[in-house]
């Protein structure tokens, strides 16, 4: 049980991790519409071209400790969540790819900036449809040709959701690491995807309130209320601070925390609802764990690696830390 | 016609799967080389390996950004497109994989910021650490996906509980029979696929007479490295040979083309059409005992033919069979090229032969096509099991409506041929383009004349701070 509790604790911290990290830099082609000019759109890609990489194999990592410790979940979610996984896949090759080839281009330039905008847009979209389809309970034994089990009203209100959670966290970043036109552009932005943000969460909030009733005895079953409270809370205090904080110079960097802050509150929020199921109503982490073997042969690479990870990506944006006008850069 | 879900499936895998292993063959060739440069620049001061290192990163940069993001496809479809595969076989093959995105994908991702942008942010011994750290990381990747694969292709170290399989010992599951060869010959593979690279665009600029110095270290330090590893290829594969034949002995048929349930003193098969219907091969070209020596070491020696398991247990042979003969032709090629450098040494005449330097330049993908061969030979030979001997492929696909299966493999068609003329254009783009000149070489390393953007930023806002 501890053990496999463990690794459901490290799977949340892999999803958390990649949605903060990739969240900004896919926000970040989600905002492209919004900054037309060449100039600004070259400061957008120099801002994140080294760590983009690093980011999304946070995304690998989720994968791969699914299958390792979860393998059962591995196979149902992602044979169900077929369509969706597979245009997140083909949409994140081509926002992937139009880092190396943008800088390089010259006539095709534009196309770069397309495939980057409309890749993180639509990986974006997806990430969120599949959040919305898992939350919801997608039944893994219906898959026929023409099943769209992934895409219902609430999904695709997840699927907004998430892309304005992500185009928050990237005005955030881009606010902290530019000054100028561009600063100011990301922190107005901002300010109207906090609101989007704040109310994109109360109606997640409620949909599944009101559609699941084990969620909702979760949140009002005797003092279940009480001892929840702080996440809601805290979730309000930190959206209305950011806002306030974009619109005053004075704070660099809080805002991207306050966003950050704002992402693990709501994730909290969907784990204490879903939990301790993987998939909801139908596999918890227990039943789906792998054989001990697995999770104690795992267990020193995390233990060691995680850390040590966290350092050296810690370490690597501190070397590109300030704005991004400040380094010139190449290779 | 009826559309095959299954098929589509293993289609769709071999066809990504392909796809992405041209890249990180010449990544871990081409990061170990830059490391290699970068090295002895700090060690002899001497610029033309900073040029070559500075030259280098720059194809291998989008050479691993291609390879990142083809290989994040292929964590997610062993779960979308064979979830039975995960589900029984997960707990062995997951840690595997969970370790090399520990050990060797975050090292790689976490460095490669520093070693493609960090020239100018931190001191020369870091950044050389970082390229160093890279370089490893590809190695390391190479060590865990192998022991994987190795794993499906002679299993050791399991057992098998209500039709899942779990690791009794691990040391066994990594270090099983067919991994030490098979990680030996795919690393040697890699480095090959690097040296070639670099031989052939060295050889295509000292044609055109550009770039003279750095062409020339980076041609002779190519063809030194293909002396030593070409040949040592040649003697690990053998060796890795004589492995397939003792632990998959039908795929060792399919490769030399053998029938019969057993042959004494097999030939060796220069050229056939081996014919699934009839089981035997059309217009042999063959020369007596040759397959019986190399492999039994005896003239008469034994080996095991493709009639003594039943058709259903058979790998489709031509493909096997002719991707073999590929892989080794390319080897022999390289060998000879290889020799031909050593003796064209005498009397400089090295870096003026236009034949060594045309082939050379046409052999420039000879390592990637040989490893792309290589791996047919390894995962069609493996057919029709997916676990050797254990689990067949069509057992364990997702039960998915091949409507779907049939969008996605379109999808993936679509974009890996259009990325893969995309990526050849860009790379004969940074071929044609050259290296940094040496007059501004100093200036990418510790930036003192900041160019353009940088500037232009820094300048408007130190007059923008003035007026305020």
């Amino acid at each position: 049980m501890e053990l496999a509790f463990f690794y459901f604790l490290l799977l949340g911290f892999a999803i958390l991790m990649y949605v903060v990290l990739d969240g900004f830099d896919l926000g970040l082609g989600i905002l492209y519409p919004w900054f037309d000019d060449e100039s600004q759109r070259d400061h957008m890609m120099r801002s994140i071209s080294h760590v983009w990489d690093g980011n999304e194999t946070w995304l690998v990592f989720g994968g791969v400790i699914l299958f390792a410790a979860f393998p059962l979940a591995y196979a149902t979610i992602l044979s169900t969540l077929y369509v969706p996984i597979m245009i997140m896949l083909i949409a994140l090759i081509f926002r992937g790819v139009a880092f190396e080839y943008r800088f390089k281009a010259h006539r095709s330039k534009p196309w770069w900036d397309k495939a980057f905008a409309i890749g993180s847009s639509v990986a974006a979209f997806c990430q969120g449809l599949m959040l919305g389809a898992l939350v919801q309970g997608v039944d893994a034994n219906a898959i026929d040709a023409s099943s769209l089990n992934w895409l219902s009203p609430f999904s695709v209100l997840t699927a907004f959701s998430v892309m304005a959670g992500y185009a928050l966290l990237a005005s955030c970043y881009l606010a902290m690491k530019s000054r100028g036109e561009i600063r100011d552009r990301a922190a107005r932005l901002g300010r109207r995807l906090v609101i989007a943000v704040m109310v994109a969460m109360a109606l997640v909030s409620l949909w599944t309130l009101m559609e699941a009733p084990e969620i909702r005895a979760r949140w009002f079953d005797g003092y279940h209320l009480l001892l929840l409270s702080p996440l809601p809370l805290l979730s309000l205090g930190a959206g209305w601070l950011l806002f306030h904080d974009l619109g005053d110079k004075q704070h660099e960097q809080r805002p991207f925390f306050l966003a950050v802050a704002l992402f693990v509150l709501g994730f909290a929020g969907l784990v204490v609802g879903l939990f301790p199921y993987l998939v909801p109503r139908q596999l918890t982490f227990m039943q789906a764990q792998a054989p001990v073997s697995s999770l104690e042969f795992l267990l020193p690479g995390v233990l060691i690696f995680v850390p040590l990870i966290c350092g050296y990506t810690f370490w690597g944006y501190r070397i590109f830390s300030g704005k991004v006008e400040d380094f010139e850069e190449g290779y | 016609m009826e559309l095959d879900a299954a098929l589509l499936s293993r289609l769709q895998f071999a066809f990504t799967v392909s796809f992405h292993i041209l890249f990180p063959s010449v990544t871990i060739g081409l990061a170990t080389f830059i490391a290699i440069w970068e090295g002895l620049w700090l060690k002899t001061r001497n610029p033309v390996y900073l040029q070559l290192a500075k030259f280098w990163i720059k194809p291998f940069a989008i050479t691993f950004g291609m390879g990142v993001v083809s290989g994040i496809v292929l964590s997610y479809e062993f779960g979308t497109n064979f979830s039975e595969f995960s589900r029984i076989v997960g707990p062995v093959l997951g840690p595997l994989m969970a370790y090399e995105v520990l050990t060797a994908f975050f090292l790689e991702a976490g460095f490669l910021g520093v070693m493609l942008f960090g020239w100018q942010r931190v001191s020369e011994k870091l950044h050389f650490f970082a390229t160093c750290v890279v370089a490893l990381g590809t190695w390391i990747s190479a060590f865990w996906i192998i022991a994987a694969n190795s794993w499906m292709q002679t299993p050791a170290g399991y057992e098998i509980v209500d039709g899942v399989f779990h690791a009794a010992d691990w040391t066994e599951v990594i270090f099983n029979p067919s991994m030490p060869y098979r990680l030996t010959h795919m690393l040697l593979a890699a480095l090959i696929t690097g040296t070639f690279v670099v031989a052939g665009v060295s050889a295509f600029y000292l044609l055109k007479r550009r770039y003279q110095p750095m062409a020339r270290k980076g041609f002779s330090m190519a063809l030194w490295f293909a002396l030593v590893l070409a040949p040592l290829q040649a003697f690990v594969g053998d060796m890795h040979g004589l492995n397939v034949k003792e632990y998959q002995p039908i795929k060792l048929a399919a490769m030399e083309g053998i029938w019969p349930a057993t042959e004494a003193g097999a030939p060796l098969l220069l050229f056939a059409l081996p014919s699934k219907a009839d089981e035997k091969n059309h217009f042999e070209i063959a020369i007596p005992k040759l397959a019986s020596l190399i492999l039994t070491h005896e003239l008469d020696g034994e080996l095991q033919g493709l009639k003594s398991v039943p058709p259903e247990d058979r790998p489709p042979v031509a493909v096997v069979f002719f991707s073999f003969r590929i892989m080794v032709g390319l080897g022999v090629l390289m060998i000879a090229v290889a020799l031909y450098g050593l003796w064209l040494r005498r009397g400089d005449r090295l870096y003026s032969s236009p034949l060594l330097l045309r082939t050379c330049t046409l052999l420039t993908p000879a390592g990637v096509l040989a490893t792309l061969a290589g791996w047919y030979v390894v995962e069609v030979g493996r057919q029709p099991w997916l676990v050797h001997g254990l689990v067949r492929t069509m057992d364990v696909v997702s039960p998915l409506p091949a409507e779907r299966v049939l969008f996605s493999l379109s999808l993936f068609v679509i974009t890996y041929t259009l990325l893969l003329g995309v990526y050849l254009y860009f790379m004969r783009k940074l071929i044609r383009k050259g290296p940094p000149d040496f007059a501004s070489l100093p200036e990418q390393v510790i930036g003192t004349h900041a160019p353009g953007y940088a500037l232009a930023w820094v300048k408007q806002l130190d007059a923008h701070d003035k007026v305020h």
